[in-house]
């Protein structure tokens, strides 16, 4: 059941430039918590109304904390930035859909991270870590070589890094690194930039593997009732009756072969 | 002391139509109400006004549909919706789980367009009320042209209450110099209600791109920011027209209900603000049950225009 919670910051740490490492703890049982949702979260602000999605970096159940790793892009990402432990934060959700765990468990997974994508990569990462046989290779691109993230996926995963600057890793973006090193998938996860993403859909549909992606839009609502976040779509979807569908309820995990990006 | 138990009466009466109280939801913020049952018990809605509903599925616009103001947001969904026959099958067969009363917000982008979905819904008895809406800023064709020239409304709320069973509410934009005459001439062509306001439009300009952060260019603003706007409209819409206004316009609070009741409002909708707090129309319908213990108010629709006094 979604519902709007009241949360207490448990910290908020800087990992790179402009990039924030924010635990919340909630008081009331969200419900479960899976790789691929994401959740809204309220500016104290009383001038800034809307929810800002943020997706899900992890979650630890026992203690209730959600973990959201994020970049300031904006008055609302800055002001988050500046939480202090203790301060209280409103949360909308646990919202949108997650990544199928069962049809990737037991396969050679890539995971491909672009930027401020990696986050909820990591999470995924983490649930297919205990997984049997599953075999997760991460690839994170950066802009330069302030690897935020990356130290915690080369625990749970094989890790390529990536900069745009070629500072750390391969000089290049994500795509052009699984290209170059040849890397093998019998399944891709993505999440990032939307040129990155179309990269990586091209890469699957090469490939003929299945591929999952991460989206994100401007969201108003975060429940599915205003349409403000669709994707194109290239059937008609069961919801709308239209070729889009909404990223923050039928996503934002979509199936690449279903969206045109 | 205050007696705390005394019993108000919340009912409001529009048009013959009996709600068990003011508080509606805005078209398009709610969808047909599905989406906020986790949060809102429905039942206790004066009523649920769809999102709008047109003959055949709608598209809607390009993304970004939407952004953020200071004190509010711009929209541009273009009325995306799946048709009166999906709507009739799927949302109306919802909402038959439910006492609240139903509005249906009706979009069209020429005449015939709206009177086939007028049609359409004549014999369905979950349908309490219709809301036309010719008052949206972010379709091209039809929508808010018929909303902004009072003679094109007068024309085409003759022949939708002409085709109307149930009764009908014109919901009037705020892009227009005079809302008196809007008002007036829906009121003449036998509009049974009006309701207002609809959004204003709006641009937002991304100054790093130099580009428009909508596709569609403009946007409806909506949200707290424009709240004394629309209590100036339905005070000046109270003073032409005889027949009931549903107000709406950035309520976030009772006491923005409430100012817009006193400015002649026979009811409320709640837009925008479920947004930001989902359950706000739970929270203004108790605060103005409050406001009229500690007023004494024993019917809500006494306050209705007491400005006008």
């Amino acid at each position: 059941m979604k519902a709007k919670h009241t949360t207490t910051v448990q910290s908020c740490q800087r990992l790179a430039e402009g990039v924030y490492d924010l635990r919340l703890v909630y008081e009331t049982d969200p419900g479960e918590v899976l790789p691929g949702q994401f959740v809204g979260v309220y500016s104290k602000d009383s001038a800034r109304r809307l929810p800002r999605p943020i997706s899900i970096a992890g979650y630890d159940p026992k203690g209730k904390v959600l973990r959201l790793v994020f970049r300031v892009v904006g008055a609302g990402t800055e002001e988050f930035s500046h939480l202090k432990a203790g301060d209280q934060v409103d949360v909308l959700g646990i919202l949108g859909n997650r990544y199928d765990l069962p049809a990737l468990s037991g396969k050679k997974v890539l995971l491909l991270g672009g930027g401020i994508g990696a986050p909820p990569m990591l999470c995924l990462a983490k649930a297919l870590h205990s997984l049997p046989g599953t075999e997760v290779t991460a690839v994170l691109g950066y802009r330069t070589n302030d690897l935020f993230l990356a130290d915690e996926f080369e625990e749970v995963s094989k890790v390529v890094i990536a900069t745009d600057d070629g500072t750390a890793g391969f000089h290049g973006n994500v795509v052009e690194a699984v290209r170059a090193q040849n890397l093998p998938a019998d399944v891709i996860c993505a999440c990032g930039p939307l040129p990155m993403l179309r990269g990586v859909k091209a890469l699957a549909e090469e490939r003929r593997v299945p591929c999952f992606l991460s989206l994100e839009e401007r969201m108003a609502c975060g429940v599915g009732a205003c349409l403000g976040c669709v994707t194109k779509t290239t059937k008609v979807d069961a919801h709308s009756h239209v070729k889009n569908a909404r990223i923050c309820t039928e996503g934002p995990v979509f199936n690449a072969e279903d969206v045109e990006i | 002391m205050e007696n705390t138990n005394t019993k108000v009466d919340l009912s409001v009466n529009i048009a013959g139509v009996t709600f068990q109280n003011p508080v509606m939801t805005a078209s398009g913020t709610f969808g047909s109400g599905m989406e906020y049952s986790d949060f809102v018990d429905l039942n206790r809605l004066g009523a649920v006004v769809t999102k709008g509903v047109s003959n055949v599925p709608w598209e809607g616009n390009p993304t970004p549909r939407v952004t953020e103001v200071t004190g509010g947001m711009l929209n541009a969904i273009g009325l995306q919706n799946p048709g009166v026959e999906v709507f009739v099958e799927r949302d109306l067969k919802f909402l038959e789980n439910y006492k609240t009363r139903v509005i249906v917000n009706v979009c069209g982008h020429t005449e015939d367009e709206y009177l086939a979905v007028v049609e359409r819904l004549q014999d369905e008895k979950r349908v309490d009320m219709l809301e036309i809406n010719v008052s949206c800023p972010n379709v091209k064709q039809g929508a808010m042209a018929f909303g902004v020239d009072p003679k094109a409304l007068y024309d085409i709320t003759r022949k939708i209450r002409a085709v109307a069973k149930q009764p009908v509410i014109m919901k009037l934009t705020p892009n227009v110099t005079s809302i008196r005459e809007t008002a007036k001439a829906a009121e003449d062509g036998g509009a049974d209600a009006v309701s207002l306001i609809n959004t204003i439009t709006g641009m937002k300009i991304d100054v790093e791109r130099q580009k428009f952060v909508l596709a569609n260019k403009t946007g409806g603003m909506s949200g707290p920011a424009i709240h004394p706007v629309a209590v100036r409209m339905v005070y000046e819409a109270a003073q032409t027209v005889q027949i009931p206004i549903i107000g709406m316009g950035g309520i976030s609070t009772w006491q923005d209900a409430v100012e817009m009741m006193l400015a002649g409002a026979s009811a409320i909708a709640v837009g925008a603000e479920n947004f930001h707090n989902p359950n706000a129309t739970m929270e203004v319908l108790s605060g103005i049950e409050d406001y009229a213990r500690r007023h004494h108010v024993a019917h809500i629709s006494d306050i209705v225009g007491a400005v006008h006094q």
